[in-house]
């Protein structure tokens, strides 16, 4: 710590050894002021060339899946590939991935809030927004898997014609509460953590529509001492119920597939192994959004190396587990002595998709293994190929689970082989249109880094260090 | 003519901030507040502020979520439509368990929430403060603290005074 302004009253800062000192979360000692700078800027000002090109790019590709779930509408679920014996196909894999990339947003806001992970403020807006838009991805695929879309409505519990109610024994009506309570709650969480945001938004902005459109979003916050009271509050609270809200969501997915009796399937392993593989899978998207931004957005004194490389951390540390748990699985088909689970995953690593599970141990497993080294958590590009070698390897797990499971269950007479058609392929590549719309959307009119989160984060925010104004004697008489 | 609204007097850090309001606090002022753009650690104490009740809206909520779910899939699915599945009770609490988690923490969530917003007393969309030139930096970079004139102990010159002996860098009237 350098020697500050109070030298000049005479005063002297004593500095902690140079080896005590804590890196700086905001690098190059930004000020306050700088921070709302940087990050609004990003919203003010004419969108630059290349959000008009990337922009164009993912509407097209929304509007094509559109099109593609508007076909299946009117057609029905013979264009894809499913049909006995895999019943459910891309469908379910492209669920089961998108809400479990969700699950690193809630992850980074509420669980590494609770542990008091400071680093967290620079990037958890931006895995916030993901985890929304992800949800709503997620959300598309059991909605229109069901054949007649147009009677959706049934799994609410909403009074019908037929006056049955839902029946809740089974897991699948457990995942419409939990998907349900995710997105909303994920989506209250977000935008609380917005309102002071939308403020500092509000007070910079110059044209009528954007003080009528922020201020009214910011619901008239003035950044009141008894407003921050109640609000901090409240933000703790959210991230307390945001906590086992994101370990029963991919928990209850996973007993979607659990509580059947099929081998693969059929395992008490599967709520903590889908959680984990969620989690890390949302990293790998994370870190995949966050390197260019960073770059692109010029937050690098916010997102510094140092964020990434604790991501990377984490990335391994749940790579790791994922590689334990699938272990785990085969010792225990192996121990069972259960000839159906022995086969299922005798079948899995040799039988006719012998190449996906391949693909999901050298992504999942064998990839982040290389996170142990410094050189590669700090090679930004290296990172970030390794970040969508994890996206790509957790499909794979998700369709080995599905797939796997499916064509191959106990009765010869009940074996198939399961391909995609090109609208299944279609219609996942519409929810990454869909996806990155939204993330541009965001990335364009809201504040990508949480603002006064960072602000409360640097070291002249703190009434007792030497940078915020405290004297030696302290600032409390 | 417009009446006036308080004294503000504008900090550059949050330090003077925070001595300004324990002298305050200790002045015996009621109706004032502390402006700052980020939530500054210690000023609660400060200022003298209380617990916040929020957490019993979320509490609230949680158990209204938790009932409502029991008590909606007792309803559904053993007292007005009873669906026997492979054997299984009507209604049993555990499988009934994971909807209702999930709505005590949804309506827990929207206590949280709304309950910050009651207490908060907003949405607000018109406050005096908004209208004053130099207050949008509260937003920025800088620390304010309003002395409202309907305080009791509120006197023009007095008050003024003690902002002024507070290291304060500029002290302004707010008009309503």
């Amino acid at each position: 710590m350098v020697e500050v302004a109070n030298m000049a009253k005479g005063v002297t800062i004593v500095a902690p050894p140079k080896e005590l000192e804590r890196v700086p979360l905001v690098a190059n000692q930004r000020s306050l002021g700088w921070v709302s700078d940087a990050v609004a800027g990003i919203a003010e000002g004419r969108a630059p060339r290349w959000w008009w090109i990337a922009f164009s790019v993912a509407f097209v590709v929304m509007l094509t899946g559109f099109a593609l779930i508007g076909y299946l509408m009117t057609t029905g679920v013979g264009i894809w590939g499913v049909g006995h014996p895999v019943m459910w196909g891309w469908a379910i894999v492209n669920f089961v991935w998108w809400i479990g990339i969700g699950h690193a947003g809630t992850l980074i806001s509420a669980i590494l809030f609770l542990l008091r992970q400071r680093w967290r403020t620079a990037v958890n807006r931006a895995a916030e927004a993901m985890t929304i838009f992800a949800v709503m991805c997620a959300g598309i695929f059991p909605l229109i898997h069901i054949g007649r879309i147009w009677l959706g409505w049934w799994l609410f519990p909403i009074p019908n014609a037929n006056s049955i109610w839902p029946q809740f024994h089974s897991p699948l009506m457990w995942d419409v509460f939990a998907v349900s309570t995710y997105f909303t709650v994920s989506l209250l969480f977000w935008y609380m953590g917005l309102i002071p945001d939308l403020a500092v938004l509000r007070d910079r902005a110059r044209t009528r529509i954007r003080q009528f459109l922020y201020g009214l979003f910011a619901l008239g916050w003035t950044g009141s001492n008894r407003h921050w009271s109640n609000y901090e509050k409240a933000y703790l609270i959210l991230a307390g119920l945001s906590t086992p809200l994101v370990l029963s969501v991919h928990s209850i997915v996973s007993l979607d597939f659990s509580v059947s009796q099929l081998p693969g399937w059929h395992t008490t392993i599967f709520p903590p192994y889908f959680v984990v593989g969620a989690i890390f899978s949302g990293f790998g998207m994370v870190l995949t959004l966050l390197i260019p931004i960073r770059k692109i957005c010029h937050l690098e004194d916010i997102i510094t190396e140092r964020h990434i490389d604790l991501m990377c951390k984490i990335t391994l540390a749940m790579g790791s587990i994922v590689g334990y748990a699938y272990a785990t699985e085969v010792f225990i088909a192996w121990y069972s002595g259960n000839p159906y689970e022995r086969f299922a995953f005798w079948n899995r690593a040799f039988g006719p998709y012998w190449w996906a599970y391949w693909i999901m141990i050298a992504c999942n497993v064998i990839a982040p293994q290389t996170f142990w080294f410094k050189k590669v958590r700090r090679n930004l590009v290296l990172v970030w190929i390794l970040s969508i070698v994890v996206n790509i390897g957790m499909w794979f797990e998700r369709f080995v689970i599905v797939v796997t499971s499916l064509n191959r269950e106990f009765l010869p007479a009940n074996w198939g082989f399961y391909r995609p058609t090109w609208v299944d392929i279609g219609t996942y590549a519409g929810t990454f249109g869909l996806f990155f719309t939204f993330f541009l959307l965001f990335l364009r009119y809201l504040p990508v880094v949480a603002i006064a989160e960072v602000k409360g984060v640097t070291p002249q925010a703190d009434p007792h260090h030497p940078l915020g104004g405290a004297r030696e004697e302290g600032p409390h008489t | 003519m417009p009446q006036p609204y308080g004294l503000i007097a504008e900090f550059t850090t949050p330090a003077a901030t925070l001595h300004a309001a324990e002298k305050i606090r200790d002045a015996g002022f009621r109706r004032w507040d502390v402006f700052t753009p980020y939530p500054v650690h210690g000023m609660d104490k400060a200022m003298g502020l209380k617990n916040s009740p929020v957490g019993w809206f979320a509490f609230l909520g949680g158990v209204a979520g938790y009932a409502t779910g029991m008590l909606m899939i007792w309803f559904m699915n053993r007292f007005d439509y009873p669906i026997p599945v492979g054997g299984k009770p009507m209604f049993s609490p555990f499988s009934a368990f994971p909807p209702s988690y999930e709505l005590t923490i949804l309506f827990g969530a929207f206590g949280a929430l709304f309950g910050m917003l009651f207490l908060n007393r907003l949405p607000r969309l018109h406050h005096p403060l908004l209208k004053h030139a130099s207050f949008a930096r509260a937003t920025h970079d800088r620390f304010f603290i309003v002395i409202e004139t309907d305080d009791p102990k509120y006197r023009e010159a007095d008050t003024r005074r003690l902002l002024e002996s507070l290291a304060s860098e500029r002290i302004e009237l707010v008009e309503e």
